[in-house]
C-alpha cells in the first residue's frame, strides 16, 4: 500500500509518499490512522487529518483496500 | 461549469464564460495575496494540490450550489505553484437571472472551498515558511 502525501504531511514523513508494504493489520480508515499516529507523532499535533480514498473523504470505518489511492490530507488552506 | 486548476486566473474568460442571454446578474469573487500574515510581511506564497481530488471536490460544491439557487453559470478557478503579493490566487464566479442568487451562492463556494478542496498554502516570509492553519 502506498499513501500520498500533501503539505505539512510531507514534511512530517521526509517524502511525497508513504509506503506500507504489506500491512495486514491495517484493514480500515481507522487502523490506518492509529498506524500513522503511532509512526510519527507529530501528525497528532495537527489541527486535523483527515484520510482520502479514492479521491474522496473517508470515514474511519471504511475499508482500506491495497488497490485503492490513499492519501492524508492535513488542514486545508486554499482559497 | 467551468473547473480548472490553472497556474494564472485568467479574468477574461472567466467572464465570457459566466455571459448568458438569460443572467441579469454577473457575481465574482477573487481572492489575492496579502502581503501581511499574523502581523508579518509575507514575501511570497505557494500552493499545493491534490490535483484529482481537488476538482473533484470543486465540481461537487457546484453541483450542491446549482440544486440550492437557479444559476446560469458557475466558475471556479484556483491556481497552483509560486504566487507573489496581489496576485489572483482564486476566482468563483456565478450567474443567475437576478442578483440574489448570484450573491448567496459565490459566498457558499468560497466559504465551502476554504474548507474542504484539499489544497494547501505555505507562506514564505523573510526567515522562514510555514503550511497555512496546520496547527491550532
Amino acid at each position: 500500500m502506498e499513501i500520498l502525501l500533501f503539505g505539512i504531511t510531507k514534511d512530517i514523513v521526509g517524502n511525497d509518499t508513504l509506503h506500507l508494504g504489506d500491512n495486514a493489520s491495517i484493514r480500515t480508515v481507522s487502523d490506518l490512522r492509529k498506524w500513522l499516529l503511532a509512526k510519527y507523532p507529530a501528525m497528532g499535533e495537527l489541527r486535523s487529518l483527515a484520510i482520502a480514498v479514492d479521491n474522496r473523504f473517508a470515514e474511519d470505518s471504511d475499508p482500506v483496500h491495497p488497490a485503492a489511492e490513499l492519501a492524508l490530507i492535513p488542514p486545508v488552506s486554499g482559497g | 461549469m467551468l473547473i480548472r486548476i490553472v497556474d494564472h486566473i485568467d479574468l477574461n474568460e472567466a467572464y465570457e464564460y459566466l455571459q448568458s442571454p438569460t443572467a441579469g446578474a454577473v457575481n465574482l469573487f477573487i481572492g489575492t495575496v496579502r502581503n501581511q500574515s499574523n502581523d508579518k510581511q509575507v514575501v511570497q506564497l505557494s500552493f499545493e494540490t491534490y490535483h484529482s481530488m481537488a476538482l473533484k471536490q470543486m465540481e461537487k460544491l457546484a453541483l450542491e450550489a446549482q440544486e440550492k439557487w437557479k444559476l446560469d453559470k458557475v466558475v471556479i478557478l484556483h491556481v497552483e505553484g509560486e504566487k507573489k503579493v496581489g496576485e489572483p490566487v482564486v476566482l468563483i464566479g456565478v450567474s443567475s437571472a437576478h442578483r440574489q442568487a448570484s450573491f448567496e451562492a459565490c459566498r457558499f463556494l468560497i466559504d465551502e472551498l476554504k474548507e474542504t478542496v484539499p489544497i494547501w498554502k505555505k507562506e514564505f516570509f523573510e526567515d522562514k515558511s510555514v503550511w497555512v492553519n496546520a496547527h491550532p
